[in-house]
């Protein structure tokens, strides 16, 4: 028998392979040839093609945003953002046509380090070039002229995929309506391109890498992709949330430091619950990531500077911007903490733009943005009613 | 319920196709008549969860910011008009937010309770509590307002800092100005509404 969905699920989904023969020229000056991109969408877009919302991914994130693609796993998870995404959601698919693409250099679907070079028969492992935050941007600008869309009533992403909604204001002003930034930053900051190449470092470490050509060995660095995963993880969880998560043992300043066995081992084994925590999450990452694909985002990030073609003036670079601002930070990130928001939120004042400023508490860290997080929700509802009320033509 | 009376003369002070920085902006719902009204471009600083959410669903832009933190992220002149409306009796040194708002804004705008309000000076001096009005609805304990004016002081503060009062109207809890508050207004006014510029 056929599985049934929540009421407020888009239910079952499936992505669509779309093929772009145009060549891309890439901020590195080297240029893709031809290249596919995964995408997915939710909701029906509207006769005057008014209604169109672009979701972008973070490191970790693909096209599948919501729903389900199982008819039959009645275990399957959703989409990572699907407690925002569906039918009287903030991102209502009664309302909005929303979508959301695997980006280029991503593993899952669109071309990328893991897919087949036609001018090698073999994977393209380290010959992929390595794609920026803008390249990204011009290619969801095709994908848009390949959709019929025109204008975004809005673009919409968390960290790195913040990163792209700025990227569209500053490259794209007059194809969006509004941009939502969520836990994001204006570039990265030398503490966390660190922490990006202590995971580079990981899986470049490990023996089975071979410089990028695992593919060919028929093997994959898990054990460098699993410790670059574990590092991140860190990153992406406050204190707090791991003294909440690993600290269930009602002892009072536990300070989550539960053990996994109820007592010491004396040994090297795994002691605390965070610790086996970390390496399940790390472990299953690994099996489902392409390594390559993993270096080539962390250095998209790294790169992420809109201000360097702006004498180093972001003011500057949005200073053509046209649409609505909404930025969004989480008290506990300490990833991308509220001031780097607030930096952008300052920018945009400087540049006399249209922008909101929310600093939602939070102990969940960084991951907070991917989290049904109630008065975050709320207010990602109250911003699209009044898009919607745009998009529909009545009085605001 | 209609807008808040002192908002009413407000706006003839505020100017089509203008930026307006309201400080403590509420729901918003202030800036969003500004906007229909008079095509202005809309800033309001709140930190009030439910208000934000509010203006955020009244297409009001709003900054969560908290006054007492300063507003050194504005820059200089970035503002035609900077209103703080019932909000300068709870910040931490309304001296500083003033001189701010005349930095950020040429055309400034503040109203407070008149603290020197004869039936204020009655509750205090005859009966020894601490007053309670429509303009002070709080208890001495809950009172967000950590710093009471009068109008004799606002004044003062203004003749010291070389503030020029272009403005100063008095009014009551329906925002009518009477022949008595006009002629005492720091007795009879419970409103003090303040447009100054340097």
């Amino acid at each position: 028998m056929a599985r049934t969905f929540p009421a407020d699920s888009v239910g079952l989904v499936t992505p669509e392979l779309i093929h772009f023969d145009e060549p891309l020229e890439l901020r590195s000056g080297r240029v893709i040839d031809q290249y596919d991109l995964k995408v997915e969408t939710y909701g029906e877009l509207n006769a005057d093609k008014s209604n169109a919302v672009l979701i972008c991914h973070a490191l970790s994130g693909d096209h599948h945003a919501a729903g389900y693609h199982d008819p039959d796993n009645e275990k399957e998870k959703p989409g990572w953002w699907d407690c925002c995404i569906g039918p009287g959601k903030a991102f209502d698919t009664n309302r909005f046509f929303i979508v959301c693409l695997n980006n280029l250099g991503g593993c899952a679907g669109s071309t990328g380090p893991s897919s087949i070079n036609p001018d090698t028969g073999k994977p393209f492992g380290p010959d992929f070039p390595i794609i920026t935050v803008r390249d990204w941007v011009k290619s969801q600008a095709r994908l848009a002229d390949r959709l019929g869309i025109e204008k975004w009533a809005a673009v919409i992403g968390g960290s790195l995929g913040g990163m792209q909604v700025m990227r569209w204001a500053i490259s794209y002003p007059q194809r969006l309506q509004h941009a939502i930034i969520i836990a994001a930053a204006p570039k990265l900051s030398a503490q966390n391109i660190a922490f990006n190449e202590v995971a580079r470092q990981s899986i470049t470490s490990d023996p089975d890498f071979h410089d990028g050509r695992y593919y060919d060995f028929n093997t994959y660095p898990k054990r460098g992709l699993m410790l670059a995963r574990m590092v991140g993880h860190i990153n992406y969880l406050s204190d707090l949330a791991m003294r909440d998560k690993f600290g269930k043992d009602a002892i009072e300043g536990n300070f989550g430091r539960d053990l996994r066995t109820g007592k010491l081992n004396f040994s090297y084994e795994v002691d605390f619950q965070v610790e086996s925590y970390l390496k399940y999450k790390g472990e299953s990452f690994s099996s489902k990531f392409d390594a390559n694909t993993y270096l080539l985002i962390t250095k998209t990030l790294d790169y992420f500077d809109p201000a360097v073609d702006y004498n180093f003036d972001l003011s500057k670079a949005f200073a053509e911007s046209q649409c609505k601002f909404l930025v969004v930070s989480f008290t506990s990130d300490w990833r991308f903490p509220p001031e780097r928001s607030r930096e952008i939120v300052n920018t945009l004042l400087k540049a006399k733009k249209p922008v909101s400023y929310l600093n939602i508490d939070a102990d969940q860290g960084h991951d907070a943005f991917l989290l049904p997080i109630p008065r975050y929700i709320q207010a990602l509802k109250s911003y699209m009613d009044n898009v919607n009320r745009e998009v529909t033509g009545e009085a605001g | 319920m209609g807008l808040r009376a002192d908002l009413e003369i407000i706006k003839q002070w505020i100017e089509p196709n203008t930026r307006v920085l309201d400080l403590g902006c509420g729901d918003g719902s202030f800036l969003a008549q500004l906007k229909q009204e008079k095509n202005i471009s809309d800033c309001g600083l709140e930190i009030d969860p439910d208000n934000i959410n509010s203006c955020l669903q009244a297409g009001v832009n709003v900054i969560e910011q908290d006054l007492d933190k300063g507003l050194s992220n504005f820059i200089s002149g970035s503002f035609d008009t900077v209103l703080l409306a019932q909000t300068l009796q709870t910040v931490q040194r309304p001296d500083i937010l003033v001189e701010e708002m005349l930095r950020i804004g040429d055309n400034c705008i503040i109203t407070f309770p008149n603290f020197a309000y004869w039936r204020h000076r009655l509750s205090l001096l005859g009966l020894g509590y601490m007053p309670q009005s429509s303009a002070l609805p709080y208890d001495w304990f809950n009172t967000p307002n950590i710093h009471h004016c009068t109008i004799r002081d606002f004044d003062t503060l203004c003749k010291n800092r070389n503030i020029k009062i272009l403005h100063r109207t008095v009014v009551d809890f329906n925002s009518r100005s009477s022949f008595l508050m006009n002629l005492h207004p720091n007795l009879f006014g419970i409103n003090a509404i303040y447009h100054f510029t340097r």
